[in-house]
């Protein structure tokens, strides 16, 4: 993380003049940015120069979220049809990737595997975030019993490993791609929850929280004007990086048969179900999808750094 | 800007205009019930307040001063603390009946507070104007864009230079000054008719000090609030108030007109405490250059499970018997000068 941010700083001292020049210069970009703030086209134009490496990582989030909606266009092969006579193919004109050992257009295939892989990533975070953000809100600021009775189900929750928690909920729930999402969000809430019940916990006892309190609000708002927005720095970080951690234990489900059913592309099954048994014979059908993993993950992690830069004002000015 | 204090002064309560009391604060008690006994943070205390008063509220570290502010608009953390008798009347209301909601409506808008440190006391993720509008938008109802513009006029009264920016700014952009004057802002953003100053100026330094205490003296006498300044720094109430208690232990020990506490202190502790301040004769002065400043023997008591006695008698020259046993009543001296000490005529 440290070392985005200084790549972060690093490739910025590029475009400026002068690193002297950086801070002022930033400033008045700050305040003549300031003046069209309202208007959000302004304010992203301004944030794109200001993060290039958070912008690649913008781009390549929205390069998968569009190779997923557009797959059909993007491919001239059905990826589910199988056709003995070009098994285990090598990469050619016609298979630009590749053909895998049921003779299935291995491009295809990691096309369409993107709206299986994206699909579980997002709706296992947004999911996920959302009952730990409400569950560790409620626990760090109500305390009391909430959080007696809160901290006991995230520990047993807890106590399982991720996958074997996944696992079980997976193989409770039955595959489909709905049941996977659910299967993988509920494993992963509770670390989100923990995270935000402690910030929860020292801002409560901030002085702002106390002054907010003696202007009139309400517990809610306080809780949702003030300590929220507070908490998003650590968990965008955390956020955007159980995304990667998503896919890879959707990979890991779709190999037990537990996650997305076949015929389905999904990436990770498409690199385990090839890493053992081809990696020496036909190594494109685990780099391919490998690669596209990977890309994904370094997407969004870039993506995740530059946007907890940019909703935490104090490390604005920092670098 | 006169045309700006014009409107603020238009907005201001028509009871402000005759001299009603505003607030008046009756017996209150304020304990907190922890394991090793009962606390009595806030202990029989009475107060009034009318429009545009100036009252200071003086004492040292933890004799109450803060709880009882807090008090006043109910937020003494419960558990432990709580109020457990008295009376708090806001306009002849009295706001320990009120429900939580009435109360909110209370907080902020009609009774308003500025917090002891205004590095803490600003959220470091919301923008300034963000922070001085949500009054607005709370209490007055006003959209996102009107709450804007009326945060920078309340600036422009501040006296922040450049407003329109700084508005947009974040608390860690502004120095400390700034920052306490974003927090006056605030309280005055919906004119209220009381403003509770919890040592406002203690985290500054001394020049922006005196002009942070210029503005908010300032402010009051154009719009008419009426100031509880609470400090444990008689220069300021000298320079400031016009009314003082002095507090000791969660009792007033003495209140009196702001002259007569510095020519004539009648309890033993407001004598103390005068004569703990450095004065310039004491420092210029040659023959007594090396003498050493008076001091208050002993520490302030550890207020659990206090007799029922004079809190200050173990600290006291003039104690008798009679002091560690039950608690001096108010003595009149003048309408304006109370003391609470069995041995007034003794110490004076």
């Amino acid at each position: 993380m440290m070392s985005t941010a200084n790549e972060v700083g690093k490739s910025s001292s590029k475009i400026d003049l002068s690193p002297e020049k950086k801070v002022s210069e930033f400033n008045e970009e700050l305040s003549l940015a300031g003046a069209n703030v309202h208007t959000k086209v302004g304010m992203i134009f301004f944030l794109t120069k200001r993060y290039p490496l958070g912008f690649l990582g913008l781009f390549l989030v929205f390069l998968f979220i569009f190779v997923a909606l557009f797959a059909p266009y993007l491919t001239t092969q059905d990826p589910l049809t199988t056709n003995p006579a070009i098994s285990l193919a090598a990469p050619s004109i016609d298979h630009p990737m590749g053909a895998d050992f049921m003779g299935r257009d291995l491009f295809s295939r990691v096309i369409f595997g993107a709206r299986t892989s994206l699909a579980v990533a997002f709706g296992a975070t947004i999911l996920g975030v959302f009952f730990g953000v409400l569950i560790g809100l409620a626990s760090g600021y109500l305390g009391g019993w909430v959080d007696l009775v809160l901290q006991r189900l995230i520990d047993i929750l807890q106590s399982l490993p991720t996958l074997i928690l996944a696992m079980a909920m997976a193989a409770a729930l039955g595959p489909s791609l709905f049941n996977t999402i659910i299967a993988i969000a509920i494993p992963k809430f509770p670390s989100i929850a923990r995270v935000i019940r402690s910030s929860t916990l020292s801002l409560r006892e901030m002085s702002f929280v106390e002054a907010a309190r003696a202007m009139g609000m309400s517990d809610l708002r306080i809780v949702f004007r003030h300590i929220f927005p507070n908490t998003l720095a650590p968990l965008i970080v955390l956020a955007t990086a159980g995304l990667g951690s998503a896919i890879l234990v959707e990979a890991s489900l779709s190999f037990l048969g537990l996650g997305v059913p076949e015929p389905h592309p999904s990436w990770g099954r498409m690199l385990s179900e090839s890493a053992s048994e081809y990696v020496r014979t036909a190594p494109w059908l685990v780099l391919f999808p490998g690669a596209a993993i990977t890309v994904a993950v370094f997407g969004a992690n870039l993506l995740g750094d530059a946007l907890r830069d940019i909703f935490d004002p104090r490390q604005r000015t920092a670098n | 800007m006169e045309k700006l204090i014009n409107e603020f002064s238009n907005h201001i309560h028509v009871s402000n205009l005759a001299e009603a009391t505003v607030l008046e604060v009756e017996n209150l008690k304020t304990y907190f019930f922890v394991k090793q006994g009962v606390v009595k943070a806030v202990d029989d205390f009475s107060f009034s307040l009318k429009s545009g008063d100036k009252l200071a509220i003086v004492g040292e570290s933890g004799c109450g001063k803060s709880m009882t502010a807090l008090s006043v608009l109910r937020l003494v953390p419960n558990p432990p603390g709580r109020i457990v008798s008295g009376s708090i009347k806001l306009d002849g209301k009295d706001l320990l009946q009120m429900s939580e909601s009435e109360m909110r409506n209370i907080r902020g808008n009609r009774i308003s507070m500025i917090f002891q440190e205004p590095m803490t006391s600003l959220n470091p993720v919301l923008s300034i104007a963000q922070q001085i509008g949500e009054a607005l938008i709370l209490h007055q109802k006003l959209s996102d864009k009107d709450a804007f513009d009326r945060s920078v006029e309340l600036l422009k009264l501040v006296k922040i230079p450049e407003p329109l920016r700084r508005a947009r700014e974040y608390p860690h952009q502004l120095s400390g000054g700034m920052r306490q004057r974003v927090m006056t802002a605030m309280a005055l953003a919906c004119n209220p008719q009381v403003l509770l100053a919890d040592e406002p100026t203690t985290a500054l330094d001394v020049t922006i000090q005196a002009q942070i205490l210029d503005l908010i003296m300032e402010l009051q006498d154009r719009l008419g609030t009426a100031v509880v300044l609470i400090t444990h720094d008689l220069g300021v109430v000298a320079e400031t108030s016009e009314r003082v208690i002095v507090m000791y232990g969660g009792r007033k020990v003495e209140e009196a007109n702001v002259n007569d506490i510095f020519a004539m202190p009648l309890h033993p502790y407001t004598q103390g405490l005068l004569a703990a301040v450095p004065k310039l004769t004491t420092l210029s002065g040659k023959e007594s250059y090396s003498k050493r400043l008076q001091e208050i023997p002993g520490i302030v008591p550890a207020l659990v499970n206090l007799p029922d006695a004079c809190t200050f008698a173990p600290r006291c020259a003039f104690a008798t018997d009679i002091c560690r046993h039950e608690y001096p009543p108010y003595t009149n001296i003048s309408s304006s000068h109370k003391v609470a000490c069995w041995h007034v005529a003794k110490v004076c």
